[in-house]
């Protein structure tokens, strides 16, 4: 597989160039948040506005009234619980076309509690005209901005940077409101597979991994990779979640609540799917600073975890360790990610 | 807007230190000043009688509610009165003389959403803006736009109505707002980015913020100033109503913030401090612009101004019902006194 290094970097410049009217802000996360290439090619469409998210999103929403499209840069945990209600009355009440693009999203960062933005989909979710979308490879990364710029109201971003592993095709970008139906290995999936999965973010290459394992042990998987949280309108979402046989998993690197997997299940409930739903992702904790990879297995976001979901469902032990799922190598020799660097 | 504006950051615009006088087309009271002495400028009387005016309606509205933010009319009525007469350069109203209903929540299905701006006239490059942050004056506000000509008195029937644009706490639908402040000190920040975005277009208006003392403890405020001084957004103008009281009493009680003049300055602002209740003087103050910084000016007023009576309520200033029918009796003298006076 391979990997890009800073695609958000890149993509903005690339984005902004012809869009004279998107201005960046920032929190002294600049580089942090890759936002340090477009600072230095338009320094006059930068705004440097310190530790101060309160009055940076306000002052976004001045901005938006005048005509600007304030693209705001920060840790997602920083936009959301910092400035809540300033997101929510200068920018999400009067529908300003401001974008959130907040990095860090879950557990990807070793920073900790204070870092990791485990609630921010239920608090963006419960804002009156926000639209919510989560990048889950650097193709996603590369077209989000296109995508929030198509739409006329506030967007909050989840935003991944670094080396960012591509999933998905470079002529198939983002859309809005449309999931990814992902196909594994051979045989054409569709209606009445044995289990739907939907998965969102970072742990759509996790749910790759156990879908490859579960049809090795002949159980059907539709897999959906979502990347519209919000609003979740989507034929396809409606008709994997009503049509799997066994049941739906949710993976996704957020709590349980509020975030891909409430929305399913208010959906499933709305449709009257009658599926079984398990919902992966934090558990109602709050996690701590440590590695991607162990803290998605001390909670429960891995694929491991996507297995013994659809081992509950079915009521069958299938037998894939660890160890296997480890070796199907979809991320190999990647350059090494210094998580570290803030 | 041209996009091919932005970058271009223009300097402060010039602003003339004789701002319109009353009378101008700038400024359409709709109403001769009455009751000048010979040696007062005839922008100095139309002031006196707005905020007399101001004060009136408020108490009368109080009267007829048995409840209303009467000290904060009593504090804030010459400032409102001195911005609306001398200093903001507005163009006549574009709005429904009384109110529409409330028109719906902003939205991707409210195409025809407007904000309340239009009673301060139509957005121009070249005139000034106003942005009303301690929104619970809300009924002093619309009783200024009714003596400055920017709304019928028969608007203030629709106060606090159910499905009425003039609530009580305004929002940006409300009459003479344009942006959402009442989860207080957002507006300052709002209104600054409003005013950055002008500079990059070069637009030459001033902007006005009205905003209250209490709002002084909020972070919000100072992050803003820094920004400001920082951005050097100078084309803003801050009018700050010093009346010393919030909801749970004095401050000196609550949580003392003096003085906040020294407090802006230290996070880069300018700040003046003036009587509250000296048209002259806020004039003054607001013609010595300092380039580079946002203004900052504290009008120290006295919330029972105009209305005495109010300063046997003690602390319990914020907001005023009246206690018993004797007390209410009283204060409906007062109010036949000054309708007469």
């Amino acid at each position: 597989m391979e990997f890009v290094t800073r695609p958000h970097a890149r993509n903005l410049v690339r984005f902004a160039e012809d869009k004279l009217r998107v201005v960046v802000l920032s929190a002294d996360l600049t580089a942090s948040c890759e936002a340090d290439d477009f600072r230095d090619t338009y320094a006059d469409r930068f705004f440097s506005m310190g530790m101060a998210e309160q009055n940076m999103v306000s002052f976004a929403g001045g901005l938006a009234r005048e005509g600007l499209l304030p693209h705001i840069h920060t840790f997602a945990v920083f936009i959301c619980r910092r400035a809540f209600d300033q997101l929510a009355m200068s920018v999400a009440y009067p529908n300003l076309p401001v974008r959130f693009c907040g990095f860090l999203p879950g557990i990807t960062t070793p920073g900790g509690v204070t870092h990791q933005a485990t609630d921010d989909l239920a608090l963006m979710r419960s804002l009156p005209n926000m639209t919510v979308l989560e990048c889950g490879d650097a193709t996603d990364v590369e077209s989000v901005l296109d995508v929030a710029h198509a739409v006329s109201g506030p967007v909050y971003i989840r935003c991944l940077r670094g080396q960012v592993p591509r999933l998905f095709p470079v002529a198939d970008p983002m859309r809005l409101g449309h999931a990814r139906v992902l196909r594994h290995g051979a045989g054409v999936q569709g209606g009445g597979a044995d289990i739907a999965l939907l998965t969102s973010g970072i742990c759509t290459e996790e749910g790759i991994r156990a879908a490859v394992a579960l049809r090795k042990r002949g159980v059907t998987v539709e897999h959906l990779h979502v990347s519209t949280i919000k609003p979740l309108v989507d034929a396809r979402i409606d008709e994997a979640l009503c049509s799997a046989a066994r049941g739906v998993i949710v993976l996704e690197n957020h709590s349980i609540i509020g975030g891909l997997g409430s929305a399913v299940a208010e959906r499933m409930a709305e449709l009257g799917c009658g599926r079984k739903l398990v919902r992966l992702g934090l558990k109602d904790v709050y996690a701590h600073g440590a590695s991607k990879g162990y803290l998605m297995r001390k909670y429960g976001l891995d694929s491991l975890a996507a297995v013994q979901a659809a081992e509950e469902l079915l009521r069958d032990r299938l037998h894939i360790s660890n160890e296997e799922l480890a070796a199907l190598d979809l991320a190999p020799a990647g350059p090494s990610v210094k998580a570290e660097d803030l | 807007m041209s996009t091919a504006d932005f970058g271009k950051v223009a300097g402060r615009s010039a602003r003339s230190t004789g701002p319109a006088g009353s009378g101008g087309p700038d400024c359409p009271t709709g109403r001769s000043p009455s009751g000048t002495s010979g040696a007062l400028p005839d922008w100095l009387a139309e002031v006196g009688r707005v905020a007399l005016g101001i004060r009136r309606r408020v108490l009368d509205h109080t009267l007829r509610n048995n409840g209303g933010y009467l000290s904060q009319a009593c504090s804030s009525a010459d400032a409102l009165a001195t911005l609306y007469v001398r200093l903001m350069k507005l163009g006549q109203s574009i709005a429904p003389p009384v109110p529409l209903p409330f028109p719906g929540v902003p939205g991707l299905d409210n195409p025809a959403y407007v904000t309340g701006f239009g009673y301060n006239g139509p957005h121009e490059p070249g005139l000034d803006r106003f942005f009303f942050s301690p929104v619970h004056y809300a009924l002093v506000l619309y009783s200024t736009l009714i003596e400055v000509g920017r709304m019928a008195p028969d608007g203030l029937a629709q106060f606090n109505r159910d499905g009425s644009s003039v609530e009580l706490i305004g929002a940006e639908h409300s009459p003479g707002h344009e942006v959402t402040a009442g989860s207080l000190a957002q507006c300052l920040s709002q209104a600054s980015g409003v005013a950055m975005a002008r500079k990059l277009k070069g637009e030459p208006g001033h902007n006005w913020v009205f905003m209250s003392d209490g709002e002084f403890q909020e972070g919000q405020t100072f992050e803003a100033i820094a920004a400001m001084a920082w951005h050097k957004i100078d084309n803003v103008t801050v009018l700050v109503d010093a009346n010393a009281q919030q909801c749970d009493g004095a401050m000196s009680k609550v949580m003392a913030i003096d003085p906040i003049v020294d407090r802006v300055r230290a996070f880069g602002g300018a700040a003046v401090e003036v009587d509250g209740h000296d048209p002259q003087a806020i004039v003054a103050a607001a013609s010595a612009p300092v380039p580079g910084k946002p203004l900052v000016i504290v009008l120290k007023t006295d919330p029972c101004r105009g209305i005495p009576l109010l300063a046997a309520r003690g602390e319990k200033l914020h907001y005023v019902r009246f206690k018993s029918a004797q007390e209410e009796e009283t204060f409906r003298l007062f109010l036949d006194r000054m309708a007469g006076g």
